[in-house]
């Protein structure tokens, strides 16, 4: 019985890494940027929560949405700011400008919120409570995160590969040049991507407040940290590999501490990585791709 | 490794032959045949050309060749080697040298530099010996830079040996390359579109060279080009490629007259659009 | 104009009469009680920022790649120095000297035997891979507590980090890795940053420079991470986290990826800046931070870009133009 409750607290982990790492793939597929400031805008969205629900009073459903469309907003305006400029400089470039954005992330917030964590009211968004089936119950807030994040895998599968949208997302994917020249605007389409991937993560970050309601400005970073393995594990730029990759994460952390190994838990899940891709360099279920020559 | 008193153009023994010979050589991306069934062989002084239509492969032989991309059937022997289990460097090590059709230069890197990269296995001091300044690093290097010099007069481009590969005009970038792949003292030297994005008088005078780089270095040379004149003036064997088939192959007045090389140029019938 | 050049056994005698000069200089100043405490410290970590930013730039700014790991080595060199220093096997000098290299090699081994699986991976993957190893040192470190003290720390490591040792640590960290990198090893290194398939074309082995790059950077710092050790006399885990990484990529890169000057001066200012602007400190990480962005958006090359100072050459400019205005003058 206790091994089936973790399994589910895995998967509710597993859930959340995917939700996130579904930002990292999408990102990664469109301008083969690793976007190592999606963790913090998650650390943004926690705090964009738990002050909405303190300071302002407002109702969770109103605070939920603020979480998502900051989360969203933020996310368009650095890629706008900063990423847009670079886009036909060297890759290196872009992902030590990410970086950047990343650490300014964690210190402004360090600076006018302090180091110290701060609690988020979770109860006042999600049900207390659970559901119990036959001998063992599942906690409401892990149900819900389970379903939500299946759902949202379900409406961006549905986004990329029935929209025509999403066929644009594809084409520029593919082939950026090749797609504007058949009338991709490529810039509007990169910004969207970023907006979706935001969006999730706004997600992520009431569902991660809901499992871990303590907020600091270094939240972002081992959480982006896991679901970016997720992402690289499962294969990056594949939709269904960054969910697989969530949820395989999730459980090798719950039952590695089931399993009396918390103090290697984060070395584990590392290691499991490299040996991943060291086996299948482009993850479980990522694309070769070759360079052309 | 060199010996310093070698001649700057090693003698080769001209009775090894063939230089290059592919045997039912392909290759498969996914369910397409890029190439199928290549044959060739090449002499070890011949100029042969290979010629088609745009996508019909060329470039994908080179890479072939190279090991860029592995065989999926054939085999390719150099000097009578089996290639199998070469990768790209040991390819280059055993006697093949290349140009790219989109140039592949260090192009941050000066003149001089990319042609001494070009001489890295002809050089033979180790890591302690560099970083201690032995002996055998200044020696090494001396020679070396004498020989870059050398390899940049064949286009007299010794003046220009410290300026970044990247600046220099497009025709001198190819040219460049061809000097890299000199450098690194190979039987064949494969150029992939050698003239492209050169005017009438560029290419001219690239023709002479590519004769005159043949009978100084006593090398073979096999190239992709698509500027005819070029290709009829300067090559002994032409291969025509289609659809990654080898579908003619003969000397340049043969390949001229060949219907099914017509054809693949101009279409069937009177569906000409070339 | 004419050409003046200044011979390179002369250029070398130059260099060494001058590094020897500084050194001295140095260790007058610093023994003459001149300098507070806070300030010799600082010099001291200036000297050992600088050993770790000049060999990250051999990865980063000569062969291109990303690796995010290099506190990791350091860490292994700053324990395994320790341990041995602690262990107190060897007379003092021959210890130190003994210590260094354990320190050094210990790191290149480890970063062999990672370069070699984690090279045949490029660019993004290779941050990645590097990255989780920072961490999995971090992990071991923290679990073996019998030998490495865990989260408690290591206490009571000889302070064997003078100023002599570690500037002669700088000294000859740069000598070697110029020496390199003005060598066919070195080129080989930079043909694969231009163009790696061109480079494999050219004969290459790349996979063999990748690696030597990368054993070559982790002796390093693994060697700054003894000296590191041997300045502040504890260590802890947590001193060997991703942010130290982060912060010394922060000096290459602000430095000017590939320009050994630039990371010597950028490891310079970025390193004694707190301790002149203290009231600035809440800010630090923000500036920095900001810094880097807009360094990325501006001046992608870095401060200096690729640019290297060169002392002889300076001499030679100099020279060539006393020699100039002499002749203008001799016309009019």
């Amino acid at each position: 019985m206790l091994l089936v409750s973790q399994l589910i607290n895995g998967l509710q982990l597993g859930s959340i890494y995917a939700l996130v790492a579904l930002g990292y793939t999408m990102v990664y597929g469109i301008i083969k940027l690793l976007n190592f400031a999606h963790g913090d805008i998650i650390m943004v969205g926690g705090y964009i929560a738990l002050f909405s629900l303190t300071a302002g009073h407002f109702h969770p459903a109103v605070a939920a949405l603020l979480t998502v469309g900051g989360c969203t907003l933020l996310a368009v305006i650095l890629e706008k700011l900063t990423y847009a400029p670079l886009r036909f400089a060297p890759r290196l470039s872009l992902l030590i400008t990410a970086i950047g954005i990343s650490i300014l992330l964690q210190n402004v917030a360090q600076f006018f919120f302090g180091a110290a964590p701060r609690s988020l009211p979770y109860r006042e968004l999600f049900p207390v409570g659970s559901v119990t089936i036959g001998e063992f119950s599942i906690a409401y807030t892990s149900l819900v995160t389970i379903i939500l994040s299946v759902v949202s895998m379900v409406a961006l599968t549905i986004l990329v590969q029935r929209t025509k949208l999403g066929k644009a997302m594809r084409a520029v994917s593919e082939d950026t040049e090749a797609a504007q020249l058949m009338g991709v605007n490529v810039n509007n389409v990169i910004t969207f991507t970023f907006a979706v991937g935001a969006a999730l993560a706004g997600i992520g970050a009431l569902l991660y407040g809901a499992r871990f309601p303590l907020v600091t400005p270094t939240i972002g970073a081992m959480l982006g940290l896991k679901a970016f393995i997720a992402a690289v594990l499962g294969g990056i730029g594949s939709i269904p590999g960054a969910m697989v990759g969530g949820y395989a994460v999730g459980l090798l952390e719950v039952l590695t501490v089931f399993a009396g190994l918390s103090r290697w838990t984060d070395g584990l899940v590392f290691l499991v990585l490299i040996i991943v891709l060291l086996v299948r360099p482009t993850g479980l279920m990522g694309r070769k791709f070759m360079e052309k020559v | 490794m060199r010996d310093p008193k070698a001649p700057l153009i090693p003698e080769r023994d001209h009775n090894k032959s063939p230089v290059l010979e592919c045997v039912g050589l392909g290759i498969d991306f996914g369910g397409l045949t890029a190439v199928d069934d290549f044959n060739i062989t090449i002499s070890p002084t011949e100029i042969c050309g290979l010629i088609g239509p745009n996508g019909a492969g060329k470039t994908t032989i080179f890479n072939l060749l190279t090991k860029v991309y592995n065989p999926t059937r054939g085999s390719i022997f150099l000097e009578g080697n089996n290639t199998k289990r070469y990768n790209t460097k040991d390819v280059n090590k055993a006697g093949i040298a290349r140009t790219f059709q989109n140039i592949r230069l260090f192009k941050n890197l000066t003149v001089l530099e990319n042609v001494l990269i070009g001489l890295h296995n002809e050089m033979d001091y180790r890591l302690v010996q560099s970083i201690f300044r032995l002996p055998s690093y200044w020696r090494s290097e001396r020679i070396a830079r004498d020989r870059a010099h050398e390899l940049l007069s064949i286009f007299n481009m010794q003046d220009i040996a410290d300026h970044k590969a990247g600046s220099l005009p497009y025709g001198s970038q190819r040219r460049l390359e061809i000097i890299r792949a000199l450098a690194t003292n190979p039987a064949i030297l494969l150029l992939d579109e050698p003239a492209a994005g050169m005017n009438p008088a560029e290419t001219e005078s690239l023709m002479e060279h590519i004769g005159e780089i043949r009978d100084t270095f006593q090398i073979a040379i096999f190239l992709i080009e698509h500027d005819m004149q070029l290709v009829m003036g300067v090559c002994e064997g032409v291969a025509v490629l289609n659809y990654g088939k080898l579908i003619a192959k003969g000397t340049p007045a043969e390949i001229q007259k060949d219907p099914r090389v017509i054809e693949a140029y101009l279409g069937t019938g009177g569906q000409a659009d070339a | 104009m004419n050409e003046f050049k200044i011979s390179m056994p002369a250029r070398y005698i130059i260099n060494s009469i001058l590094l020897a000069a500084f050194i001295v200089a140095g260790l007058l100043i610093t023994q003459s009680g001149l300098l507070g405490r806070a300030q010799n410290a600082n010099i001291i970590s200036v000297g050992i920022f600088i050993i770790l930013a000049v060999s990250l730039n051999l990865p980063t700014g000569y062969l291109g790649q990303l690796p995010l790991g290099h506190a990791g080595f350091m860490a292994i060199g700053a324990y395994a120095g320790a341990i041995f220093w602690r262990a107190d096997l060897l007379p003092q000098n021959a210890s130190i000297v003994a210590g260094l290299l354990v320190a050094g090699l210990a790191a290149a081994f480890v970063g062999v035997l990672i370069g070699i699986p984690a090279l045949r991976l490029k660019g993004d993957y290779l941050a990645i891979i590097t990255l989780g190893f920072g961490e999995i040192i971090r992990v071991i470190i923290n679990n073996f507590d019998s030998i490495t003290g865990g989260a408690r720390g290591l206490h009571g490591i000889p302070r064997y980090s003078s100023f002599v040792i570690v500037y002669l640590c700088v000294i000859i960290c740069c000598v070697a890795i110029h020496m390199l990198m003005k060598s066919r090893h070195g080129r080989a290194i930079l043909s694969i940053r231009e163009n790696e398939i061109a480079a494999e074309s050219c004969g290459i082995n790349t996979t063999y420079y990748k690696v030597m790059a990368f054993a070559f950077s982790a002796f390093f710092a693994g060697v700054a991470g003894a000296l590191f050790a041997g300045n502040i006399g504890i260590l802890v885990p947590g001193e060997f986290d991703f942010m130290t990484s982060i912060n010394i990529l922060m000096i290459v890169v602000l430095g000017g990826m590939g320009s050994m000057a630039g990371a010597v001066f950028a490891a310079s200012i970025l390193t004694s800046l707190p301790l002149f602007m203290v009231a600035l400190n809440e800010y630090r990480m923000i500036i920095y931070a900001l810094m880097l962005i807009i360094v990325m958006l501006f001046k992608p090359s870095g401060l200096l870009g690729t640019y290297d100072f060169s002392l002889s050459r300076l001499l030679e400019k100099l020279i060539r133009r006393l020699a100039g205005k002499k002749g203008g003058a001799d016309n009019a």
